[in-house]
């Protein structure tokens, strides 16, 4: 076992964990589009960045490829961190708006706005199916190609490859494409249609939360009614 | 060929004696650059010309032809140096071969119009010396390139070579070297400074075998040239400086990894390996030490990012060229998962000089964080571009105005941008800054791989960022979100603000997508990125302020911002830039003012340069 400090609490965690692992165990929550617990982790999306070290010292690191050490000093939502959280949404939105995953990152996030231009890809180029086809379906029929911005996930040379079995885990594991957000105009991108307010149940429930994390179905269900109430979809309609 | 195996240091003083006294030091010798730069300037149709010449005069036994490294002097090629008197001539043309021959090969008198001529005084320099380019370098590494044929062992064994290596095998343990190299402070000169004796010991004390070296020679920064003359030029410097570190690592194997986009580089280490082998400077038993160590050439496929450690041995391994999580450093897991000592070439050349003099003279050059000299490639707005080595501790202002010789034409000064790439402008204002890797970081850029790319007052700052950034977004390899989206998106903000389309509120979000690729990027290559975007906004905002607000660029580089119109006062109607327009947007008639039509215009500057009057005008 190895002792470190995580949010200021002083943990106990296995030696052979990584950050990621040990703060989840905590029930700490931290986003990570590129993770999976049955995957060796790729360290891409970067989301699970955390601060680790002090002072001038002080550094973000992935903590889903970071080992667990004596003695270190974790913050998982420092404000350097939810800043550079916030940034690689806003980016990975900007790519992929129509990703429902990435949109209930982005109302969680409190990310509002995304001020680069939309490309309206599909693929955040996690490499979660490449790492799964390889890792646990042995089969590695898919991988990367390109450099930079042609990387792209596809067969060798572009065809099919002889050793696809059709099995669908790379489908089952993909973190964006599998769920389609309906909301998302590319004028605005941020939707927002489901969670992007705060929590409805702190207005409307005298300040009771439902759930410890935001749900959202109670928005879902009076989205019409508070749309009004706000003025939200008013203002979204003529841009930002 | 087949030559003796040395197996003593002895054997190699003996060696090196017979090599000398085979030598005659008044023998007429003719050392010609045959590095690219001077190549590229027809150094080949030099040589030949020289050999057809010395035939033609039956002169073939009495005179020798070396051909030799880069010394440095590109801009000035092809070079070419008679010894013994020491002439240095320089852009020599094949045309100048027979009156070189006739005049100082023959009659041993100079040919006074190829010497270098000072630009103010009009003095001739004759020697080496004498040339401000040299005078005020310290050219301990590149110093010898002149009198080196890569080609031949022989001629780096003569003034010494290979004698800190046999050196180390006779009379060191590695952990004295290591410990030579850590009390000399030798750092990494491939750009993170990172002190390499403790690389060397961590790698050393790493558990795992076979232990690797490898030499980084992929090189690929626009502009940079310095590892290539190394690896061209002296490649046995780099080769022993291997072999030291492998013997103080206990390293078996080592790996040469030249990018092939350099195969005088890949051709000269290769024949410098084998005949190293033949020596027995590798292979089995080195030097009857028992120690065995063997090296082998990797070419790479050029891309940038292959210069990072972990990319490189990836690349190596024979898979894709890009980076790995490096929490555990690759001296401790490296190539094939074996704890593995990276350096740059320049830092393994500096071995063999740290071992001969000791690190106590090498402690004397440099400055308090920096030790020894520094190669860069000094050039754009320079008068005397090429390979400068200097120590440490000297200012930018030394290198550019002293050594560099000033902007041409008389135009200001704006800024340097050194480190490459991923490294930063600095300002006029910082330009008695010393030249060291800590303090180059505190600007904001870096010391790099030794990159320095002068800008004249005619360079537009967010052009300049633009570039490298339009370079960066080409060569990361895509892995990680920060560096490829953001770089993407850096570039189209950029794009933007060239073109007249700048939004208020996109210098902050450039900065505070700068602070978020440098926290969170996986490799250094998405760390520094932002760099020139950063120094650039930090000291030269009012140009990006000019284009966003007022959409005009203040040194008229970004087309979309500029104008041009003839001058009726100055116009003389010479019909010079009407004839020249690629589009017709020029009218007029002889010795009548002419007019430009901006609708035809493409913004090409041919008329702004054909004009002899000064009457054409950009706005």
């Amino acid at each position: 076992m190895k002792k470190m400090t995580i949010n200021g609490i002083v943990t106990q965690v296995e030696d052979y964990w990584s950050i990621l692992e040990a703060c989840r165990f905590y029930g700490i929550d931290i986003p990570a589009l590129c993770y999976h617990d049955g995957l060796s982790p790729g360290g891409i999306c970067r989301l699970c960045v955390v601060e680790i070290g002090k002072g001038e010292r002080a550094k973000l690191v992935t903590s889903c490829n970071y080992p667990v050490e004596d003695g270190l000093v974790v913050r998982t939502h420092s404000e350097r961190v939810i800043r550079a959280r916030k940034m690689l949404v806003e980016l990975l939105l900007a790519r992929c708006p129509s990703s429902k995953t990435l949109q209930d990152l982005a109302a969680k996030m409190g990310v509002q706005r995304v001020r680069f231009k939309v490309k309206n890809e599909n693929c955040i180029l996690c490499g979660l199916c490449v790492r799964m086809c390889a890792e646990q379906m042995g089969a590695k029929a898919i991988g990367f190609a390109g450099r930079g911005k042609e990387r792209r996930v596809t067969p060798p040379f572009d065809i099919k490859s002889e050793v696809c079995r059709n099995c669908g885990a790379c489908m089952y594991i993909c973190p964006v494409c599998q769920l389609r957000c309906q909301g998302p105009e590319p004028p605005n991108v941020v939707c927002g249609a489901c969670m992007n307010v705060e929590p409805v149940c702190l207005q409307d429930n005298e300040d009771v939360m439902c759930y410890l994390d935001t749900c959202g179905w109670c928005f879902k269900v009076k989205s019409s009614s508070l749309k009004k109430k706000s003025g939200y979809g008013k203002e979204r309609k003529e841009g930002e | 060929m087949n030559r003796r195996r040395i197996k003593s240091h002895s054997d190699l003083e003996k060696l090196r004696q017979e090599i000398l006294a085979k030598r005659d030091l008044q023998k007429t010798r003719v050392a010609i650059c045959a590095g690219t730069g001077c190549l590229a300037l027809g150094a080949q149709k030099v040589i030949t010309s020289f050999k057809e010449e010395l035939k033609k005069q039956g002169l073939e036994n009495t005179v020798e032809i070396r051909e030799t490294g880069c010394p440095g002097f590109c801009e000035k090629g092809t070079i070419v140096v008679i010894y013994p008197e020491g002439f240095y001539y320089l852009q020599v043309q094949p045309g100048d071969v027979p009156e070189i021959v006739e005049k100082t090969l023959i009659e041993k008198e100079p040919v006074e119009r190829l010497f270098y001529t000072d630009p103010i005084t009009n003095e001739k320099a004759i020697y080496e010396d004498e040339i401000p380019f040299y005078k005020n370098q310290m050219r301990l590494l590149i110093g010898d390139n002149i009198n080196i044929d890569p080609k031949k062992i022989e001629d780096y064994i003569a003034p010494g070579g290979y004698s800190a290596l046999a050196k180390v095998l006779s009379e060191m343990s590695p952990e004295e070297v290591i410990e030579e190299v850590k009390s000399a402070n030798l750092r990494g000169r491939g750009g993170g400074g990172f002190p390499a004796g403790r690389k060397w010991g961590t790698t050393r004390n790493a558990p795992g075998e076979p232990k690797y070296v490898i030499v980084n020679c992929d090189e690929g920064d626009p502009g940079a040239f310095m590892d290539r003359a190394l690896m061209e030029g002296n490649p046995h410097s780099v080769i022993e400086g291997l072999i030291i570190g492998a013997y103080a690592i206990g390293a078996c194997e080592g790996y040469i990894y030249v990018r092939e986009e350099y195969p005088l580089a890949v051709e000269n280490t290769s024949i410098a390996i084998e005949q190293a082998r033949d020596y027995g400077l590798l292979g089995r038993d080195i030097m009857g030490s028992g120690f065995d160590f063997d090296v082998k050439i990797f070419r790479g496929a050029g891309a940038f990012v292959s210069g990072e450690s972990s990319a490189l041995m990836s690349s190596l391994e024979g898979k894709v060229g890009a980076p790995k999580p490096k929490y555990i450093h690759t001296s401790v897991k490296g190539l094939w998962n074996k704890p593995t000592n990276l350096n740059n070439v320049e830092t393994w050349a500096n071995v063999p000089l740290i071992i001969n003099k000791g690190a106590d003279w090498f402690n004397s050059i440099g400055t308090e964080g920096s030790k020894g000299t520094k190669i860069f490639s000094l050039v754009g707005k320079v008068n005397n571009t090429g390979l400068v080595e200097v120590p440490m501790g000297i200012t930018l202002r030394e290198i550019i105005y002293n050594i560099g010789g000033g902007i041409p034409s008389n135009k200001k000064f704006k800024a340097v941008q050194t480190g490459g790439p991923s490294g930063g402008c600095i300002p006029e204002s910082f330009i008695d800054t010393p030249v060291d890797f800590d303090e180059l970081t505190k600007l904001g850029s870096m010391m790099g791989s030794g990159g320095m790319i002068v800008m004249d007052e005619d360079t537009c700052m967010v052009d300049v960022a633009k570039y490298f950034t339009d370079f960066l977004v080409d060569e990361s390899c895509g892995k990680c979100v920060p560096c490829r989206e953001g770089l993407e998106r850096m570039s189209e903000i950029l794009t933007d603000i060239c073109e007249g389309v700048g939004k208020e509120g996109d210098i902050e979000l450039l900065e505070e997508l700068s602070v978020v690729m440098k926290d969170t990027s996986m490799c250094a290559l998405g760390r520094t990125a932002p760099n020139p975007v950063l120094t650039t906004i930090q000291y030269f905002r009012d140009e990006y302020d000019a284009h966003i607000e007022e959409k005009k660029c203040p040194a008229h580089v970004c087309k979309a911002l500029i104008e041009y119109y003839i001058d009726g006062e100055k116009c003389t109607g010479c019909l010079a830039c009407l004839k020249a327009c690629p589009e017709g947007a020029i009218s007029g008639e002889k010795e009548v003012v002419h007019t430009l039509n901006t609708e035809k215009c493409s913004k090409c500057g041919i008329c702004y340069d054909t004009c002899k009057f000064d009457a054409v005008i950009i706005r």
